[in-house]
C-alpha cells in the first residue's frame, strides 16, 4: 500500500487581536501536534466539532496555508518545505471539494468552463476541442449529461452543483481528494447520492480521500479509518469499526452518543439537558470556524 | 474608547503638521507673488525686494514653517499681510457666520434625509419610494450655487418671503432675523447632501430590514416603529454615519460658494481672498482651522461608530 | 399566557385547515404550500419533516402570519387557540406573536440583533406584551436566562450576541420565545446549525421547558433522528403538501408512504447492527432516493413523488388529485397504493 499522505506533528496558530504596532496579542492554536496517514485508495475521516481544527488541517494538506511546524508528506514529498515548482507538480495530484458548492463555483462561469479550469492549468497539451471532450467525459462520470455544459451555477440544485465540483476536481486526474464537509449543505436524500458517487469513483479510480465531517453517521459507512479531533488535537484514531464499537476516549464516546438516529420503539427519553459546566465550556469556544 | 481617542488625537496632530507644511510649500510653488502685490503697481524691483526681506519671504521653507508653527502652537497665527489684522481675530469674526450656515445646512440635511429615507425604506418600490429616489438622484447633481440662485430667485426676488442676501448676527436683530437669513442659504447648501444622505439611509435600512434579526423582531410581535427605528436603524447607522461625516465635509466646502451668492461675510470668503492675494499667514490660519474641523468631525464619527456598534468598541 | 392543558379540553392549540400559499415568481403565481391541514393539541409536539422545497418553513411562517407582502398570497385557515391568523390585521397579529405563539430559527447568531445586548432583547418582549417596568423586565430577563440554562445569567444578560457561542445564542432565543409563556412554540430547524453534543443538550432543554411551560411545539426538521427524540406525532411534507401523518412510533415502524420509507432507508443500517465483530469493514453504499425534489413551478401531475417512486403505477399515480386519506387512528397518507404495499420501516431498536 503506498502511503500518499503522512502528516506528522503539525502545529498551526492564528493571531487574535493586534496591538497598536500590529503585533499580535494572543493566539488561537488551531492545530496542536496533529498527525494522520492515508494510503492510496483508502478513506480517512477527520471528525470533530466546531473549533476542532478539521478544516485547518484540510487547508494545510493541500498547501492553501503553511504549517508553523511539523511535516506533511504528500506523495512522498515534504510539502512544508516544498518549492513552488514542486508544489505545481503536487497540486495536480491533490484536489479539494468544499461544503458550499454555491460559494466554491464562480457564478459567472458556466459549468463547462468551471470543470475545464483544472484542465487548462494541468493538461496544457489539450486544445479547446480536446478539453470539451474531456469535460463531457468528466460530467458523464459524475452522472451529468452534456446538456449541463452551458448552464450556470444558479440554474442547478445543490446536489448537481456538488457533482460539478467533483467533476472539476477529477479533471487533473488526482490521486487524493480532500473533501471538506462535502454533503453537509445537501438534503438527506441527495447526500446519499453524492456519497455513493464518491464511493464509486474511489473504486473505479483508486482515489484516496481525506473526508472531513462533523456527521458521524455518514462517516461510519464511508471511511476506512477515522481520526477524532478536539480543539486542535487528535484524541483518538484507528480503523473505523474499532473506534465506533470500542472507543477508547471519553470524548469519542460523547460524540458517538450524540448521534441521534430515528427509532420506532424508544419512548421519548429525558435527554439530559447538560450541566452548567457543559454550557459554560460551550461558551468558551473561540468564534472562528476551523 | 479612551485608547481610541488618544490614538486619533495623535494621528490628528501629525496630520495637521503635514497639511500645514504642504500648504506652505504649495503656496510657494503657485504662480504670483505676495510681495509684488503688496508693493503695489509700479513698484520698482528694489522696493519689491525690500518688501520681501521685511517679511522674510526669502527665507528657506523649513525655517519659515518652523517659525510659523512655533507661533501657532501658542495661539498666535500671525498677522495678515494685507490688512494688518491679526489672523485669529479675522477668523474669529467670520467663523460664526459660516458655522451658523453650516449648522443650519446640517440640521436640514439630517432631518429631511431621515424623514425621506425612513419613508422610502418602509414602503420600498412603491410610488412614494420611487418619487423619493428620483428626486434624490436629481438633486444630488445640483451644485449649491445652482440651487442657491434658483432659491433666491423664487423665494426672495419674485416673492419677498425671505431675505436675498446678508447675514444678521443674533446680537443685532435677535434670533428670528438670524434664522430668516439662514434659511435660503442653508437649504441651498443642504440640497445635495440631503439627497445623498436620504439615499444612503434608504439603502442601509432596506438592507438591515432583510436580516434575520428583523424576522425575529417581527416574530416577537414588535411594532413597525420599533423594528425600523430601533432594530434596523442601529445596524444601518454605521454606513449612514460615514456618509454623514462626508457630507459635513462637503457642506463646509460648499459654504464658500453659498456665502458668495448670498453675500455673507463668512469664513469661505476669507479663505478665497487669502488665496487670491497669497496672504500667507491668513492662508495658513484658514487651513489650520479647516483641517481641525474636519479632523474633529472624523473623530466624532469614529466615536459614534463605537457607540452604535458594540463590536467596534475596542479600536 | 400558558395554555392550561386541562382548560380548553379537546380544542387544539393550533388548527391549520387548507393552508395554501402562492408566490409571484418569474414563472407567474406559483403555489409552494398546497392545501395543508393539521392540528396540534395542548402539550403535544408535532414534528414537521421535509427536505428543501417541501414548504415546511413557509408553513411555519404562515402560522405566525409572517408571510406577507405584495408577492405573496395566503389562503385557508390558521387558528391559534381559536384565533384566526389569516386575514387578521397587523395590529392583531402583533399582539399574538411573541405572546401566544413564538418562533425560533435555524441560525441563532444571525437571528439576534448584534447591536443590542441579549438581555435587552429578552426584556423588550416582556415589556411589549406585558407592559412591565424596566426593572421588572430585567428581573424577568435574568430569570429566563437562568431557566434556559445559561450560567451566570446576570452577567451574560449584558453581553452581546457575538460574545456568546451558537448554543448559547439559541438558548437566548428560547428565552425570548418563552418569556411570555406562549401556548405554542414553533422551532424551525433549531439545532441544525449546532454541534452534535450541543444539539443533544438543546433538545433536552427543550423537552424540560415543554414540561415546565405546558407547551405545544411545532418542530420542523429534516433530520429524522432529531424528530425521533422530540415529536409525538410526525407529518412528512413533500413538494408543498403532507405526504403522510402518523404517531412517531408507527411512522418509523410502518411508514405509510414510499417517500417516508425512502427517507428512513437512508438512515438504515447506520452500522451498529450486525457484523460488529468485523473490524475491517469496507465502506458501503447507502440507500438513496433517485432523482430530485421538483421545483415548485414544475410539480408533476398526480402524486408529486411518483417520478422518483419505486412503486409508481401508470394511470393511478401520475394523474388526478390525490387526497390525504385517513386510515387507522391518527394516521393518514396520500399514497393511493398504500393499502397494497408493504413499506419497510426501521428495524428495531
Amino acid at each position: 500500500m503506498t502511503r500518499i499522505l503522512d502528516v506528522r506533528d503539525v502545529h498551526k496558530r492564528y493571531p487574535l487581536g493586534r496591538s497598536f504596532f500590529g503585533r499580535p496579542k494572543t493566539f488561537h492554536d488551531a492545530l496542536r501536534g496533529t498527525s494522520l496517514t492515508l494510503d492510496a485508495g483508502r478513506t480517512v475521516a477527520v471528525v470533530g466539532e466546531s473549533g476542532a481544527g478539521k478544516s485547518t488541517l484540510g487547508r494545510l494538506i493541500l498547501g492553501a496555508e503553511r504549517a508553523d511546524s511539523g511535516t506533511i508528506e504528500l506523495f512522498g514529498t515534504d510539502v512544508t518545505r516544498a518549492s513552488t515548482k514542486q508544489w505545481r507538480a503536487l497540486r495536480r495530484r491533490g484536489q479539494m471539494i468544499f461544503q458550499d458548492p454555491f460559494a466554491s463555483l464562480d457564478p459567472r462561469m458556466t459549468v463547462g468552463d468551471s470543470v475545464a479550469e483544472g484542465l487548462i492549468i494541468h493538461e496544457r497539451e489539450l486544445d479547446r476541442a480536446g478539453r470539451t471532450t474531456r469535460v463531457t467525459e468528466l460530467l458523464d462520470r459524475v452522472g451529468l449529461g452534456p446538456a449541463y455544459l452551458p448552464r450556470y451555477p444558479h440554474e442547478l440544485s445543490g446536489g448537481q452543483l456538488q457533482r460539478v465540483s467533483i467533476a472539476r476536481a477529477l479533471g487533473p486526474q488526482p490521486d487524493l481528494i480532500v473533501c471538506d464537509e462535502p454533503v453537509a449543505a445537501l438534503d438527506v436524500s441527495i447526500q446519499a447520492q453524492v456519497l455513493n458517487l464518491l464511493l464509486d469513483l474511489q473504486d473505479q479510480l483508486g482515489l484516496g480521500y481525506v473526508f472531513i465531517s462533523h456527521d458521524l453517521s455518514i462517516v461510519r459507512r464511508f471511511a476506512h479509518e477515522v481520526v477524532v479531533m478536539r480543539e486542535g488535537e487528535v484524541v483518538e484514531s484507528g480503523p473505523i469499526e474499532q473506534v465506533f464499537t470500542n472507543p477508547s476516549d471519553p470524548y469519542t464516546e460523547e460524540l458517538i452518543g450524540a448521534v441521534l438516529r430515528p427509532s420506532a420503539t424508544r419512548t421519548i427519553p429525558d435527554i439530559d439537558a447538560g450541566s452548567a459546566a457543559d454550557t459554560e465550556a460551550e461558551a468558551d469556544k473561540p468564534v472562528m470556524s476551523t | 474608547m479612551a485608547r481610541l481617542i488618544t490614538r486619533r488625537l495623535m494621528t490628528a496632530a501629525l496630520l495637521l503638521v503635514i497639511i500645514t507644511f504642504l500648504v506652505l510649500a504649495l503656496v510657494d510653488l503657485a504662480p504670483g507673488d505676495a510681495a509684488t502685490r503688496l508693493a503695489g503697481d509700479g513698484a520698482s524691483p528694489e522696493q519689491i525686494q525690500q518688501v520681501r526681506e521685511d517679511l522674510d519671504l526669502d527665507d528657506p521653507l523649513l525655517e519659515r514653517y518652523g517659525r510659523w508653527a512655533s507661533d501657532a502652537v501658542t495661539g498666535d497665527l500671525g498677522t495678515s499681510l494685507f490688512s494688518s489684522q491679526s489672523v485669529s481675530s479675522a477668523i474669529g469674526d467670520r467663523l460664526p457666520v459660516t458655522l451658523s450656515l453650516a449648522a443650519t445646512a446640517l440640521l436640514i440635511t439630517v432631518v429631511v434625509a431621515l424623514v425621506l429615507g425612513v419613508i422610502a425604506a418602509n414602503w420600498p418600490h412603491t410610488l412614494v419610494d420611487r418619487f423619493v429616489t428620483a428626486a434624490a438622484a436629481l438633486t444630488m447633481s445640483l451644485p449649491p450655487f445652482v440651487v442657491g440662485v434658483l432659491a433666491v430667485t423664487v423665494f426672495a426676488i419674485q416673492r419677498s418671503w425671505l431675505p436675498a442676501t446678508g447675514y444678521s448676527p443674533v446680537a443685532d436683530d435677535g434670533y428670528a432675523e438670524w434664522a430668516r437669513h439662514l434659511i435660503l442659504p442653508g437649504a441651498a447648501l443642504a440640497a445635495a447632501s440631503t439627497a445623498e444622505l436620504a439615499r444612503q439611509i434608504r439603502g442601509s435600512l432596506i438592507d438591515a430590514m432583510r436580516q434575520d434579526y428583523v424576522r425575529t423582531a417581527r416574530a416577537k410581535g414588535l411594532t413597525r416603529g420599533a423594528i425600523v427605528c430601533k432594530h434596523a436603524m442601529k445596524n444601518a447607522a454605521i454606513p449612514i454615519l460615514t456618509v454623514l461625516g462626508l457630507q459635513v465635509g462637503r457642506i463646509l466646502g460648499g459654504a464658500v460658494t453659498v456665502e458668495f451668492i448670498f453675500v455673507m461675510p463668512g469664513f469661505g470668503q476669507l479663505a478665497l481672498t487669502a488665496v487670491e492675494q497669497q496672504d500667507i499667514p491668513m492662508i495658513q490660519g484658514v487651513v489650520v482651522v479647516s483641517a481641525i474641523s474636519v479632523l474633529v468631525i472624523n473623530l466624532l464619527v469614529d466615536i459614534s461608530y463605537g457607540l452604535v456598534n458594540p463590536k467596534l468598541r475596542r479600536a | 399566557m400558558a395554555a392550561d392543558p386541562h382548560d380548553t379540553a379537546g380544542s387544539p392549540v393550533l388548527e391549520v385547515s387548507d393552508l395554501t400559499v402562492d408566490f409571484e415568481t418569474e414563472h407567474g403565481w406559483t403555489t409552494v404550500v398546497d392545501s395543508v391541514s393539521f392540528s396540534i393539541e395542548a402539550g403535544e409536539t408535532l414534528g414537521l419533516v421535509g427536505e428543501s422545497g417541501s414548504g415546511k418553513t413557509i408553513t411555519a411562517l404562515s402560522v405566525m402570519g409572517l408571510v406577507d407582502g405584495r408577492g405573496a398570497r395566503v389562503q385557508g385557515s390558521v387558528k391559534v387557540e381559536g384565533r384566526e391568523m389569516i386575514g387578521a390585521s397587523e395590529p392583531v397579529l402583533r399582539t399574538v406573536r411573541g405572546d401566544l405563539v413564538s418562533m425560533i430559527f435555524q441560525e441563532p447568531r444571525r437571528s439576534l440583533n448584534p447591536a443590542f445586548t441579549v438581555g435587552n432583547q429578552i426584556a423588550e418582549t416582556v415589556r411589549r406584551h406585558q407592559g412591565l417596568s424596566r426593572r421588572d423586565a430585567w428581573a424577568k430577563t435574568v430569570e429566563m436566562l437562568d431557566i434556559v440554562g445559561i450560567p451566570d445569567p446576570a452577567r451574560r444578560a449584558r453581553q452581546y450576541p457575538h460574545e456568546l457561542s451558537g448554543g448559547m445564542c439559541q438558548r437566548v432565543m428560547l428565552g425570548i420565545a418563552l418569556a411570555c409563556e406562549p401556548a405554542l412554540l414553533i422551532a424551525d430547524e433549531p439545532t441544525t446549525a449546532l454541534d452534535a453534543t450541543v444539539q443533544k443538550r438543546m433538545l433536552g432543554l427543550m423537552q424540560s421547558l415543554k414540561q415546565r411551560f405546558g407547551l405545544s411545539i411545532l418542530f420542523i426538521s429534516h433530520d429524522l433522528g432529531v424528530v425521533s427524540e422530540m415529536a409525538d406525532r410526525v407529518a412528512v411534507m413533500y413538494a408543498g403538501s403532507i405526504a403522510e401523518i402518523a404517531p412517531r412510533h408507527e411512522l418509523f415502524a410502518e411508514p405509510g408512504h414510499p417517500y417516508t420509507a425512502g427517507l428512513l432507508a437512508t438512515y438504515a443500517d447506520g452500522g451498529d447492527g450486525g457484523g460488529s465483530g468485523d473490524t475491517v469493514r469496507q465502506p458501503r453504499r447507502m440507500l438513496s432516493i433517485a432523482g430530485m425534489v421538483p421545483a415548485a413551478h414544475e410539480w408533476p401531475t398526480g402524486c408529486r413523488f411518483h417520478p422518483r417512486c419505486l412503486h409508481a403505477q401508470e394511470g393511478r399515480c401520475d394523474a388526478g388529485e390525490l387526497a390525504l386519506v385517513g386510515f387507522g387512528p391518527q394516521r393518514a397518507s396520500r399514497c393511493v397504493r398504500r393499502g397494497e404495499l408493504v413499506l419497510e420501516g426501521l428495524q428495531s431498536p
